[in-house]
């Protein structure tokens, strides 16, 4: 009799449980409109970040309490999520999400409507924001990311000079042969891998689009081989590989340590890392804690030009949205808008505003001594690259194929460059004829 | 009154039970059930894809090459329960500052894997303390710690002996000393040397947990985790089973996939489990 009852309690957990599976999103569709009178607008929201740092000192807080001003009624919560992809995601099999947070790159695009609540037509929000095409599902957006960001090679300018090197180089071989002259000349280790952190060596896939200028570049991904001759991919993976492969990059990248990364930069005992305009303000303190000037502190392009131009692609950070299930979706979107114009986020971060018009930060003014070309990237063809990613297990949004790109560059991985993109490139376009077809 | 009575152990067994079931058969019952889907780990569609995600498990050699990152810390294992053996005889002996001995070997399991995962960073780091103590005794190597595939894994094993060192040693000591301290006079009586004692009493009196660990150990090597998933994540060839299942799962979205995998290692570790028992059955031992 006792063997029977536990079985018929299993069972009836098995049954109860699969009840439970993946009921996080909602068939429903609804909209989180903007609030016409903010005196209005009531309720508590808890707003779900990757910003720890932030939370942790309170500049959270104190946006919340200028958005206060505007909207007393309205409570802000933050919940700071240390591992945000992860965590969120697990989360998100609930309908406890938070009544604001940041689309993990997880969803399939086409899920977004499940997901989170539309923040109107993408005609209509496009005349206003950049980036609304990230988001944009059946004509309608569900994302706004409060700043925009460009990749490049933060760099010390101290040392580049010190290495005789006054101008930008325009070539991946120009590029190499100015860090062997930073080797020669400085003291300095002339580029940093972070290998270790991971997410750097990710960072290198954002090369797509700068090689060629060519804003249609995550089409090509999604129908072509990233890693033919000439392809964006193949240029920023093959400059990477000579890096490594000619010394010029750290002794030992398995135990790389990013935080110290950056005061070493500050200080010039490193040269170069590629990642974005996002870090610059990160290394800039860095370089004030350690009583160095924080001017040193350069961005640079990728080196390629495109009719005699560097060309760099401008786009969005976390996307932030409502929680199809909030309870306060006008709360939630008036946080929303107000962070994305208001709050000065863009301006504190030393980032590009997400408003259409707005002039550059005064760190990109070199960009515009320089006639940079800024352009941003089409993704129609986005959700589709996911899944032809995953399917393949490829990774280009992890680290693991760059990581063994760099041990086979350093040797610690037999084999040669070439049958290692060919390889990538193999398992890419099976994947193309397969993935995204149902 | 005979009702009550039945029902008493029930009443007690119902909170353990129920957590038992909670945390343990029911997170195993979804997972089985995950792994004949095509679920992605987030999206509110599934679809049942029958045997399809084991046929890919069992079609694909390069999820099983992994494995052979086992073998070093199976060589590991068995370094370390030498070593928990010698120094878990040497320590029952009566030594002076014993009790320290046994703090100072037991101390490390106490510590969070994943801060130990931190602190051998900084240890193997380029110039960290590793290479300063070589220094120290005029050893001065440019060796890369974790730079190579057989360096890393050699490395992530030690810091893996290191670790649960300390573990076995304490299994061991427990079923040493349980172990009548007459036999001990008797044969010292009878001129046996510690070896001899070692060999006629201690050993013998302590196989079922030696037996025991060499199980757990085996399987443990099977499924490293914690270690190279903090130090290295996987990278320089330090990838093992489960590292690379929780990449299937939360880097590629293949949760069905992934939960296959984790069904499969279950069943590898069982079979294991299993020989062994067949190739060393448990003896009832009498010392007396």
């Amino acid at each position: 009799m006792n063997r029977r009852t536990l079985a018929a309690l299993a069972a009836g957990t098995a049954l109860l449980l699969a009840g439970c599976t993946g009921t996080g999103g909602s068939t429903k569709a609804a909209d989180a409109k903007a609030p016409d009178d903010p005196s209005k607008v009531t309720g508590t929201i808890t707003v779900l970040t990757q910003r720890t740092d932030l939370v942790q000192d309170g500049t959270m807080k104190r946006y919340a309490a200028a958005f206060n001003k505007v909207y007393p009624k309205v409570k802000v919560e933050f919940q700071a999520l240390t591992n945000y992809e992860t965590e969120v995601k697990i989360r998100m099999n609930t309908e406890n999400y938070g009544d604001v947070l940041m689309i993990p790159g997880v969803i399939k695009k086409s899920d977004y409507p499940k997901f989170f609540a539309s923040l109107g037509t993408g005609t209509e929000l496009s005349k206003k924001y950049r980036f609304t095409g990230f988001t944009t599902v059946g004509g309608k957006v569900y994302g706004q990311s409060p700043i925009g960001v460009m990749p490049g090679f933060v760099y010390n300018k101290r040392v580049w000079k010190q290495a005789g090197v006054t101008r930008w180089p325009t070539t991946p071989a120009e590029f190499i042969a100015d860090l062997r002259a930073i080797r020669t000349r400085t003291a300095a280790t002339p580029y940093y891998t972070n290998y270790a952190a991971q997410w750097p060596l990710t960072s290198w896939t954002f090369v797509n689009g700068s090689v060629h200028c060519d804003p249609q570049a995550t089409t090509k991904l999604a129908e072509g081989d990233p890693w033919a001759a000439g392809a964006d991919l193949r240029v920023g993976d093959t400059m990477l590989y000579d890096i490594v492969h000619d010394g010029l990059a750290e002794n030992d990248p398995t135990t790389t340590n990013w935080e110290a990364s950056k005061a070493q930069l500050a200080k010039g005992k490193i040269a170069t890392q590629w990642l974005g305009t996002w870090a610059v303000v990160q290394f800039q303190d860095a370089a004030k804690k350690a009583g160095v000037d924080p001017d040193d502190i350069g961005f640079m392009p990728f080196p390629a030009q495109t009719d005699g131009k560097f060309c760099a692609v401008v786009g969005p950070d976390y996307n932030q949205a409502v929680n199809i299930h909030s309870a306060h979706k006008a709360a939630a979107r008036a946080w929303i808008d107000w962070f994305t114009d208001k709050s000065g986020y863009d301006r504190d971060n030393l980032a590009i505003s997400p408003l259409k018009g707005a002039s550059l930060p005064a760190v990109l003014q070199p960009y515009e001594d320089a006639g940079v070309k800024l352009i941003e990237l089409d993704d129609t063809a986005g959700a589709r690259v996911k899944l032809i990613d995953s399917a393949s297990e490829v990774g280009i949004n992890a680290p693991d194929y760059r990581q063994k790109l760099v041990d086979l560059a350093r040797g610690a991985r037999s084999g040669t460059l070439d049958g290692f993109l060919d390889d990538l490139g193999g398992k890419w376009t099976a994947a193309e004829k397969t993935a995204g077809t149902s | 009154m005979t009702h009550a009575r039945r029902l008493t152990p029930w009443l007690f067994l119902l909170a353990p039970l129920t957590l038992l079931v909670t945390f343990t058969y029911a997170p195993i019952v979804n997972m089985l059930a995950y792994s004949f889907t095509d679920w992605d780990g987030v999206s509110p569609e599934l679809h049942y894809t029958g045997a399809h995600n084991y046929a890919e498990i069992f079609t694909r050699p390069d999820l099983f090459e992994v494995f052979l990152v086992s073998a070093y810390y199976l060589a590991a294992s068995a370094v370390q329960i030498v070593l928990a053996l010698y120094f878990a005889t040497v320590l029952s002996f009566d030594i002076r500052f014993r009790n320290f001995f046994k703090g100072v070997l037991f101390f490390p399991s106490l510590i969070n894997g994943v801060a130990i995962g931190f602190v051998f960073l900084y240890f193997f780091q380029d110039g960290g303390t590793l290479d300063s103590v070589l220094a120290l005794f005029g050893v001065h190597t440019d060796h890369a710690w974790l730079g190579t595939p057989v360096s890393a894994n050699v490395s992530l094993a030690g810091v893996s002996v290191w670790r649960y060192l300390g573990l076995n040693f304490v299994l061991f000591l427990g079923a040493i000393q349980s172990v009548p301290g007459e036999l001990y006079e008797a044969a010292e009586l009878d001129g046996a040397g510690r070896w001899q004692q070692f060999r006629h009493i201690i050993a013998p009196g302590i196989r079922p947990v030696v037996t025991l660990t060499v199980i757990l150990s085996v399987s443990g090597s099977l499924s490293v985790f914690e270690v190279p998933y903090i130090m290295t994540g996987g990278a320089t060839g330090t990838e093992t089973f489960v590292t690379q299942t929780v990449k299937l799962a939360f880097q590629y979205n293949k949760t069905g996939l992934a939960s296959a995998a984790a069904v499969v290692l279950l069943l590898i570790v069982l079979a294991v489990t299993w020989l062994q028992r067949r190739l060393v059955p448990d003896e009832r031992v009498d010392l007396v």
